[in-house]
């Protein structure tokens, strides 16, 4: 099961803007391992043309982007109240 | 909303909840605020409750209407798991079935937290879903209420519980602690995964609405620092895998990636099989243990459950100690309440009582555990395999003499591990728990 279809099982309700930015593009374009790629569960950072992209609408809220990013080059919040995931089960 | 409160709780999981209850029983004003669409609508476990330390709380819960359970647990299984093989070692005792009924159960937490606010809603407290707490509200010092995302949504109280969990932004703005570690949090995702009740109760040999859970160790993650479970529900299995995250910023490997290969072990697979996948989540656990607890009370402030970093690893024991310190700290409010002293001071109390109670106790004993499995990676790759490698020389008759295997799976071990590592990595095991 590829992950695009794990996370269309889920619910969001997505928020206008983005809750996750990142600050400075040029400090990931010297990120040597950008682990963020590899360790989001969501795959919500992608490689486009050498910069990375943020889909920020299937971001699981798990946190681990922000802490594990080597530059701490991320913007991170909770989505608005009421926004973001809805666990059906949880 | 700008409005006076005795106690504002942030978040709405076991220990926010557990002490929006006592508080509201005590005839206490207390609000608890809930970032998600509702309680529930962003937690994430395994599952597994345990009915003592819910009943400290909620005495006769099994009898209130609409108790979520999924299923109660009667036997318990551990498995440990090479890449192709593994060993399965279970407990079951029909005393789990009858007597002690409830002592282990499953839920799924948007459910059961949902219905466990409702019980502090029907007591009197106030719950404000959809909602994010951004910062505190600070006068001369200490902690005098939240300031949340909506507008005119200051809320102030005499004291405030944080128990947003173990992603606390607020307790890092606030700077009650610093922002987490990499190395003190597991990164887990979970599936959950729909089977027809009857299919499960044959597959694992139970009726009644009675369960199993696995858990599952040894090379579950690609080598790295993991761990699985695999719990039943009532109509579904709960299908869980997490490992250290620094591990996983060096390995990187994939989560997704992960529990499809866990999904297709031969121990796994034919548990699940048929099954369709209904929902996938992620969150942490704070593996970090006894060393990384911040500190747990200020001027107008406490700390419970895993924002405070409570976790017993060893024993998957983390949302009860939640229930427990929620408890904890509301007992120390309404004792507070009578002076209307909420100074550190006053408010360490709650340190007193989190010390004398299993929580402190179990957290001191396991403080080294979490360390332990860090740093002997071992046990997630290479003793796997030799126990595979034993366990396919001892069960595969051949010409070979019994003796000769046994020799074979010896100089293995010589091998890929030698034998006074193999005694040192029991020997600090024991001591991490002991
Ligand atoms: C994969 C996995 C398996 C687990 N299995 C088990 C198990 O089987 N048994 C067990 O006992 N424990 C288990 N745990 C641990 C257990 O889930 C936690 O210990 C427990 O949920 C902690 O409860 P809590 O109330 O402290 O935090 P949470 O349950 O995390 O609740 C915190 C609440 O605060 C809210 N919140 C956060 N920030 C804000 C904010 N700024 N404003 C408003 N609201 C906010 C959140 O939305 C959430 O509802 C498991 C955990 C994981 C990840
Ligand atoms: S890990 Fe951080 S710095 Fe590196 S690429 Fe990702 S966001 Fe950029
Ligand atoms: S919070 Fe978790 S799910 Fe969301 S982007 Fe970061 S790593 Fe991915």
């Amino acid at each position: 099961m590829k992950i695009e279809d794990k996370l269309f099982l889920d619910r969001f309700r997505v928020e206008e803007e983005s809750h996750l930015k990142i600050t400075d593009a040029d400090k990931c374009k010297q990120c040597e391992d950008q682990p963020c790629l590899n360790l989001c569960p969501a795959n919500v950072y992608r490689l486009e043309d050498g910069c990375i992209m943020v889909n920020y609408e299937g971001c699981l809220e798990c946190g681990s982007c922000r802490i594990a990013c080597p530059k701490l080059n991320i913007d991170w919040n909770y989505p608005r109240g009421g926004f973001g995931i809805s666990h059906k089960f949880g | 909303m700008n409005e006076t409160f005795d106690v504002a709780i942030v978040g709405a999981g076991p220990a926010g909840i557990s002490a929006a209850i006592t508080l509201a029983n005590a005839g206490i004003k207390t609000v608890v605020v809930e970032r998600g669409e509702y309680p529930g609508a962003k937690n994430m476990s395994g599952g597994v409750l345990y009915g003592h330390d819910l009943g400290q709380i909620l005495p006769d819960f099994t009898k209130i209407p609409g108790f979520p359970i999924e299923r109660n647990i009667i036997e318990s299984r551990i498995w440990y798991l090479s890449k192709e093989a593994g060993i399965s070692v279970g407990y079951r005792d029909s005393i789990f079935a009858g007597e002690r009924k409830q002592n282990v159960f499953t839920v799924g937490r948007a459910k059961f937290d949902r219905w466990y606010a409702d019980q502090a809603r029907k007591k009197g407290a106030l719950i404000v879903p959809a909602t994010v707490v951004l910062d505190l509200i600070r006068e001369n010092g200490r902690v005098t209420g939240v300031q949340t995302g909506r507008a005119d949504g200051d809320i102030h109280a005499k004291v405030v519980l944080i128990a947003d969990g173990v992603n606390s932004r607020l307790a890092v703005t606030a700077g009650f602690r610093p922002d987490v570690k990499p190395e003190h949090v597991a990164l887990a995702v979970k599936e959950v995964i729909e089977l027809a009740p009857e299919i499960i109760d044959q597959r694992f040999g139970v009726s009644d609405g009675n369960g199993v859970t696995t858990e599952i160790l040894g090379a579950v993650a690609g080598g790295m620092d993991g761990v699985g479970v695999l719990y039943t529900n009532k109509a579904s299995i709960s299908l869980a895998l997490g490992a250290n995250l620094a591990d996983f910023s060096k390995t990187k490997l994939k989560p997704y990636d992960l529990i499809e290969t866990f999904k297709k072990h031969p121990m796994v697979a034919p548990l699940i099989a048929g099954g369709k996948s209904l929902e996938y989540t992620a969150h942490w656990l704070p593996e970090g243990g006894y060393d990384t607890m911040p500190k747990l009370y200020g001027d107008g402030y406490l700390i419970a459950g895993d924002s405070a970093m409570l976790f017993n690893a060893p024993h998957r024991e983390g949302s009860n100690l939640a229930m427990l310190s929620g408890k904890m700290a509301a007992d120390t409010i309404i004792e507070a309440m009578k002076t209307g002293d909420f100074s550190a001071k006053s408010l360490s109390a709650y340190n007193t009582k989190l010390s004398e109670s299993k929580i402190l106790q179990d957290m001191k004993k396991y403080r080294g555990f979490g360390g332990f499995l860090y740093d002997h990676k071992e046990i997630f790759e290479t003793m796997p395999e030799i126990v595979q490698f034993g366990g396919r020389e001892l069960l595969t008759v051949n010409a070979e003499s019994k003796k000769t295997k046994q020799d074979k799976i010896i100089k293995k071990l010589r091998k890929d591990m030698g034998i006074p590592r193999f005694v040192r990595l029991m020997w600090s095991g024991f001591r991490a728990v002991k």
